[in-house]
């Protein structure tokens, strides 16, 4: 394994907008409302970065392609803008180039921030229809809900569990990002939600139902970084630094080969397992304070918590019931709301994560402050069970 | 000896109520209310001729190999094509190609005999001929058509070994005796008086032509054991057999009471139906109408009772689901106005320089088999899927349409477009190996379960509207 970078880069400063159905802004001002506050935050200004990395996922529908857009919207002074797409991932994507460069010494400081401005397109989910000429020819007329609805059918066929267990346990996960997500005023969905209603909703694509699903959210997310050294001769005070950054990324052997039994996520197996190694993790599931994965469905939620090695395999859904992940339990999951509440727009979503991550070993996430965090794990997934790209960041207190 | 050496049909699974449609429609048509008895097939929304020509074939070619054939006919007079081979598709999707004649043959009610005819007569050298014939008729609304018609297919191959209805003769005579019409600017048959067509129709154009055919192949009408002549008309056919001395009880059923009329395909679909139930030494007599007539006389053989078991067309008939729903009938067959959503907006383009060099995957479900660890694939691609091999260029093309799929896992997705919701959908395992993400078809709730046997069947996939109709082809899988 590589030497891998723990401890050779630090956020320096971190903004977020709120998320949600923003009728009011397009893409330009959610990056500007981002963006002004990681800048703030930072205590630098726009001549003082180096690079940047620019993260969307369906820029077709709102921004275009290339770095223009975000160098243009923040008015960068002709600085390297490179802009990034892998899929739901595409924000840690964003952070893992402008922590590479800074890692290698190519920048002092470097600025990530991802967008997605989706609420243009005049219906709900996400717009479909992508993919490429061939793909278009043969691959099932699936949407998002459908490919993840099938992880639960292969997760309860792989592991024996029964269909009520399941949709319980998956409830509970949504109940508890909704619980999480009533504190925090920058989500999307601020509101608590009864398990009735979760179990009762309408179904989507069988067994998941409206409430195991995420909305589709406008927002964007930004982070800026640089050395601890830098950091410290700046006089910040409680700093945070990456200890890891891995990403795995699925080669076909889970969609074309008959050794996958589609119940779990290959690439996260992998990608969370030298992303322990790289941060000198040993026992994750008493070494980790917190987590924000990539709940884009519920059942993602439970299976990634065992992708990561945190609940055993097949027995996620039981830590989930006994309230492991809940907000007063071993290990908080999603305490800001995660994708369900916080919102997922797309690019962001990865830096959104580790907004929270930031925003709490500094000891700023007001209402839902956990005490004394100091590992933090983000998750954040592109594609679909079968197909993916799983990245993981793990970041901590520097010290 | 040329003649028949094999079978098959395909008919598909939904059956339409007629007094579910007589129901909807009396208000405005009540004369109709003597059709409104039994039912008739109904097209799932991702059928159409070709898809059930491809079906029949493939039941056709249970025991033989489809690379044998050298004449590919396709009879109907509702191919989705007006320019572009249709039969050719046929071909592709039966993975063959080369040295194949392919012919569409359309135009007439008649279009499926004079497609046999033509098999018949190039096969006489021992090349074989693979004759599909399919309709899938579109009819107004609150009209007799629409509760007399039905869809589906036959096909028949021809050759001179083990022939199973040997042909003892044929005659045609052609005339433009315009009994209906369906001109270029229409979906739909526009008929004059039925009594006009029984009178100077049928009663003329059709007994001198029988008596001709008889004449030629030195019978009597009394020789025949099997009549078959479909008609609107139920009962023109038994007059036509009393007038040329064939018994009544060789008079064989139309099919209407659970199929419909087939159109062009029907005459076809009636012989296979024979075929099922013919004796050695049976004589049967087909006569098409329509601009003209043809008649075809087949003697069977003791070989018929040998032919390995297949479908046929009493094996797809028992493969059934009522459907009471009209509006679900009318939407299939776009004439319904319905608000499909916006996300029945994406684009449909099909990129046709990459639909030709993927062809034997689109249309064959031609996959790949390493060379150097075995594994079977699909797609077939240039570095082997398998984790502990991936070698390179190491895969030969393995064809993976008659295999047998599992469900691995599934979804009924009320997202997506579907003209059918929810769409089912889901990762299909093939146990020699491979797997792909694919669409279900002709799908219940009750039937579609982890573990479930599934077979692929050839469907349309999307439609593009905004090019003219441009159907994509693929395949599906369907509960067995």
């Amino acid at each position: 394994m590589a030497r891998g970078i723990k401890d050779k880069v630090a956020i320096l400063g971190m903004g977020c907008s709120k998320f949600g159905e923003r009728w009011d802004s397009g893409a330009e001002e959610l990056m500007l409302e981002a963006y002004k506050e990681a800048i703030a935050d930072a205590g630098i200004d726009a001549n003082q970065l180096n690079a940047a990395w620019f993260s969307t996922a369906i820029d077709e529908v709102h921004v275009g392609k290339s770095g223009i857009p975000m160098s243009t919207t923040l008015r960068l002074p002709n600085i390297p803008v490179t802009h990034v797409e892998n899929m739901c991932a595409s924000g840690t994507e964003a952070f893992r180039g402008a922590c590479y460069a800074v890692a290698s010494g190519a920048a002092d400081i470097a600025i990530a921030l991802g967008v997605e401005k989706l609420k243009d397109t005049g219906y709900g989910g996400l717009p479909g229809g992508r993919g490429g000429p061939l793909q278009a020819l043969w691959s099932a007329n699936g949407t998002a809900p459908g490919n993840f609805a099938q992880l639960a059918t292969a997760y309860m066929t792989a592991h024996g569990v029964g269909a009520d267990d399941l949709k319980r346990a998956i409830g509970h996960v949504s109940w508890k990002s909704h619980q999480n997500g009533a504190k925090n005023p920058k989500a999307h969905l601020q509101k608590a939600v009864e398990m009735d209603t979760i179990l009762n909703a309408p179904m989507i694509a069988s067994p998941l139902g409206l409430f195991d699903c995420c909305g589709v959210s406008d927002g964007a997310a930004a982070a800026i970084v640089t050395t601890p050294e830098i950091a410290k001769a700046m006089g910040k005070q409680n700093i945070v630094s990456v200890k890891a950054l891995q990403l795995s990324v699925s080669n076909g052997s889970e969609s074309g080969h008959n050794s996958w039994d589609g119940s779990y996520f290959h690439t996260t197996r992998i990608a969370s397992k030298k992303a322990y190694e790289e941060a000198g993790i040993k026992n994750p599931r008493s070494e980790v304070s917190m987590f924000e994965v990539h709940d884009c469905f519920s059942v993602t939620e439970l299976v990634t918590m065992e992708d990561l090695h945190i609940s055993e395999t097949g027995k996620g859904w039981k830590d989930v019931l006994d309230g492991f992940y809940d907000a007063d339990g071993k290990i908080p999951c999603q305490i800001d709301g995660g994708l369900k509440c916080f919102g997922h727009p797309i690019g962001a979503s990865g830096l959104r994560m580790l907004y929270e991550m930031y925003l709490q070993f500094q000891g700023r996430a007001g209402a839902r402050q956990l005490k004394d965090p100091r590992i933090g794990m983000t998750h954040n997934l592109g594609g679909a069970p079968r197909e993916n790209v799983s990245s993981v960041a793990i970041v901590g207190r520097y010290e | 000896m040329v003649g028949i050496v094999a079978y098959g049909a395909y008919v598909p699974r939904l059956r339409l109520n007629r007094q579910a449609v007589y129901d909807a429609n009396k208000w405005f048509a009540a004369g109709l209310r003597g059709l409104a008895k039994g039912e008739r097939s109904m097209a799932n929304w991702d059928e159409d001729s070709i898809t059930m020509a491809v079906e029949a074939s493939r039941d056709c070619l249970t025991s033989h190999n489809a690379e044998d054939v050298r004449n590919l006919y396709f009879a109907s007079t509702t191919h989705p094509f007006k320019d572009r081979q249709n039969a050719g598709v046929i071909g592709t999707a039966l993975s063959i190609e080369q040295n194949l004649l392919a012919s569409d043959v359309g135009g007439s009610q008649k279009a499926g005999t004079s497609a046999l005819i033509a098999g018949l007569n190039a096969s006489k050298g021992g090349a074989p001929s693979l004759v599909a014939a399919a309709d899938k008729r579109m009819a107004r609304v609150a009209s007799a058509n629409e509760l007399n018609y039905g869809d589906g297919a036959a096909a028949l191959l021809c050759g001179t070994e083990n022939v199973i209805a040997r042909l003892v003769g044929h005659h045609s005579v052609s005339m433009d005796f315009v009994d209906h019409f369906r001109g270029d600017e229409s979906d739909f048959d526009y008929g004059w008086e039925e009594r006009w067509i029984r009178d100077e129709g049928y009663s003329k154009i059709v007994p001198p032509a029988i008596k001709a055919a008889l004449g030629a192949c030195k019978l009597k009408g009394s020789d025949i054991t099997h009549f078959i002549m479909p008609s609107p008309m139920p009962a023109v056919p038994r007059q036509m057999a009393k007038v040329c001395g064939v018994a009544d009880g060789a008079v064989r059923d139309l099919l209407g009471a659970t199929l419909g009329d087939t159109g062009s395909a029907h005459a076809l679909v009636m012989l296979v139906d024979a075929l099922e139930n013919a004796k050695e030494g049976d004589k049967i007599m087909v006569v098409a109408f329509g601009q003209g007539v043809d008649i075809l006389v087949f003697e069977v053989t003791a070989e018929n009772a040998k032919l390995p078991k297949r479908k046929g067309l009493s094996g797809w008939m028992a493969r059934r689901k009522e459907e009471k729903n009209y509006m679900k009938f009318l939407a299939f067959n776009e004439m319904l106005p319905i608000e499909k959503g916006m996300r029945a907006e994406f684009d449909k383009k099909t990129a046709l320089s990459v639909l030709w060099r993927k062809r034997d995957m689109i249309y064959g479900l031609v996959g790949g088999k390493c060379k150097v660890c075995g594994t079977v694939q699909f797609p077939r691609s240039q570095v082997c899927v398998n984790p502990n091999c991936h070698a390179v260029d190491s895969q030969e093309p393995y064809a993976m349409a008659g295999l047998e799929a599992n469900v691995m896992s599934f979804t009924a997705d009320s997202l997506t477009y579907s003209p059918d919701p929810p769409a089912y959908y889901g990762m299909i395992t093939f146990p020699e190996g491979g797997r792909f993400m694919a669409d279900f078809t002709d799908s219940d709730k009750e039937q579609v379960k982890v573990g479930a046997k599934m077979r692929m069947t050839f469907r349309i996939r999307d439609n593009d509207t905004m090019r003219g109709g441009f159907k994509r082809y693929f395949w599906k899988a369907a509960p067995v």
